[in-house]
């Protein structure tokens, strides 16, 4: 008992040292540790009600000052508070509907993967029709019926990113299903579930990590993209692809209003791309050598 | 090779039901009366009953669908509530403005990422491949929708050389294909970049270096072949990126195409013109996966000797 848990450690150990070693990564790192951090601390950093949708017409359109860093909106507002309240929409929302497809989509690959045959096929044959679409079009169709409100938002990309996951965890799962020790907990006795959630997932997810690192990013764009149509979430709520979409009347005299929130995604999601790539090298069992 | 071509056509059939269903099924969910929002809020109860009945709209989901799906097959997509014309007009009449965005924005994606991803490759760890990579990476975490709007800023409302919207001439066409490609341009360079590096390591490379054949020559002739096989399947990947990308690029620039024409009905709550914009958009891609997928046979003749 007591060799794994030093052994188990030392493997994650090794996977964190090598991603540090990954220059790139480690600024992805640190940029995204600073967007959680002020995401978190929205609150403190700049309150909600009396700067984040609050209007205040007399410092409409303004420049950035040191006053307001990022300048102000077309009514008033302040967009640097407006972007890092937005970033918390962001990041719940990347975070939430990920969630979502990596449980429901893993569940489905794991189980086509595990069991093979006809299940495979019918699950993966579902998959397949959802890969056929677009993946931001589908999410645009299903906010189009559902409706435009943030939860609909996480429920359209969730569902939008179910096959991606289906799909690698699936591959993952048939990699390692035949190997010793998943016939050796069969021996002793273990059920179906027990190996699957036991033995089988923990075992494939390096390529599950870097995945759903990656779809984070996708999840924030794809947020983004929504609401810069107006199927996303609403105003006065602050979202960077909102407020790109109402900065847009303004882009002749007041660039401000679309520079900085354009930032913001360009920003989050090379961090979250920068990191997935580093996990994905510091994974990599060919490279461990 | 006919028997590979013809089997994967005949797959493409059960993807199209397969997707035009789930499309049809998820518009089904939306709330709302549509003979009540086609005939008002003050319309008798009895009229909006008769229309409910004339569309079909009392039927069960699958007879709904069957009806729709044969409609289609005779170019019938139902009458768009906003403007009271044929879906399908609608559609056609704005689907070559697409199709002439998606291809060149694929076009100037291609064009510029493939040698650059090449050159990239084979001077390893230059200034010329850092700088590419540094690029790539900025432009698969840019929103094209950002990019077009920063693009309008720059080009079209300081320096004045093309227009910030419509479809006018070749200039009108510039920002959108600069806008939509980027991102695909950035995946592809780095896709290929990531494949060349990886052949020109393996063993028939250094077999043919060995033998004295030219540099130029190992990476045309040996090298390149070999490595476009990922490369063909990120282009087909990026196809379906670059149709929902194109959705966001018409939207920034007033581009008379089918995006605009979706985002429009969507926001009037016109059922069937968001339904014919999606199934045409999927089965677009679905011939687009076909059309890479006959294209891998021809690159890699393992997959093609499999269906001999």
């Amino acid at each position: 008992m007591k060799t794994e848990k030093v052994k188990k450690r030392s493997m994650a150990g090794d996977i964190w040292r090598r991603l540090l070693r990954n220059k790139m990564a480690v600024v992805g790192l640190v940029i995204l540790f600073l967007l959680v951090i002020s995401a978190i601390f929205a609150d403190v950093i700049a309150d909600y009600d009396s700067k984040v949708v609050a209007q205040n017409v007399v410092e409409r359109l303004q420049g950035p000052s040191a006053e307001h860093w990022f300048g102000t909106d077309e009514f008033g507002r302040d967009i640097f508070a407006r972007i890092i309240h937005g970033g918390r929409v962001s990041l719940v929302v990347g975070l939430v509907s990920i969630s979502v497809s990596l449980v429901v989509g893993g569940c489905l690959g794991a189980f086509a993967g595990f069991y093979g045959g006809k299940v495979d096929n019918i699950i993966m044959r579902i998959m397949d029709i959802f890969l056929a679409i677009p993946s931001i079009l589908l999410a645009i169709t299903i906010v189009a019926a559902l409706g435009t409100n943030l939860i609909n938002v996480m429920i359209a990309i969730g569902i939008s990113y179910i096959p991606t996951f289906a799909r690698i965890v699936r591959a993952a799962v048939m990699g390692v299903k035949d190997q010793e020790f998943v016939e050796s907990a069969r021996a002793i006795g273990a059920s179906n579930a027990t190996i699957i959630f036991r033995e089988v997932i923990p075992n494939c997810m390096a390529p599950i990590i870097v995945q759903a690192t990656l779809s984070v990013a996708g999840a924030i764009l794809s947020t983004a993209s929504l609401s810069f149509i107006g199927l996303g979430v609403q105003p006065p709520s602050p979202e960077w692809g909102a407020m790109l979409s109402s900065g847009r009347n303004f882009l002749r005299d007041a660039m401000h209003l679309t520079l900085f929130p354009g930032l913001a995604i360009v920003i989050t999601i090379l961090a979250l791309n920068l990191l997935g790539d580093g996990l994905r090298d510091a994974l990599d069992p060919r490279l461990k050598q | 090779m006919h028997k590979y071509v013809i089997k994967r056509l005949l797959m493409l059939i059960p993807v199209i039901i397969g997707v035009s269903f789930l499309v049809f099924f998820i518009m089904s969910l939306a709330p709302g009366d549509t003979a009540r929002t086609i005939l008002g809020e003050d319309a008798p109860i009895e009229a909006v009953e008769a229309l409910r009945e004339e569309l079909g709209l009392n039927d069960p989901l699958p007879v709904r669908y069957a009806n729709y799906m044969l409609d289609l097959l005779r170019g019938d997509l139902g009458t768009s509530y906003k403007s009271g014309r044929p879906v399908f007009g609608e559609i056609m009449a704005r689907f070559p403005a697409t199709l002439k965005l998606a291809f060149w924005g694929m076009v100037f994606a291609v064009a510029l990422s493939i040698p650059i991803g090449i050159l990239s490759a084979t001077k390893q760890y230059s200034a010329l491949d850092s700088v590419s990579m540094v690029f790539a990476l900025l432009g698969v975490a840019t929103p094209n929708f950002w990019l077009g709007l920063m693009l309008i800023i720059g080009f079209s409302l300081h320096l004045g050389w093309f227009p910030s919207g419509g479809a006018e001439g070749w200039r009108s066409l510039v920002l959108p294909v600069i806008t939509l490609g980027t991102g695909c341009m950035a995946n592809i360079t780095r896709t290929t970049r990531s494949s060349m590096l990886e052949v020109v390591r393996q063993d028939y490379i250094r077999t043919a270096k060995a033998k004295g054949v030219s540099h130029r020559k190992v990476i045309n002739k040996h090298a390149l072949k070999n490595a476009l096989i990922p490369v063909v399947t990120v282009i087909g990947l990026q196809f379906g990126q670059l149709l929902g990308g194109a959705v966001l690029t018409e939207a920034v620039f007033a581009w008379p195409g089918l995006g605009t024409f979706l985002v429009n009905s969507i926001k009037a709550k016109d059922t069937p013109s968001v339904l014919g914009c999606v199934i045409i958009f999927s089965i677009c891609f679905s011939i687009v996966n076909l059309v890479v997928d006959i294209l891998y046979a021809f690159i890699d003749p393992r997959i093609k000797s499999k269906y001999k």
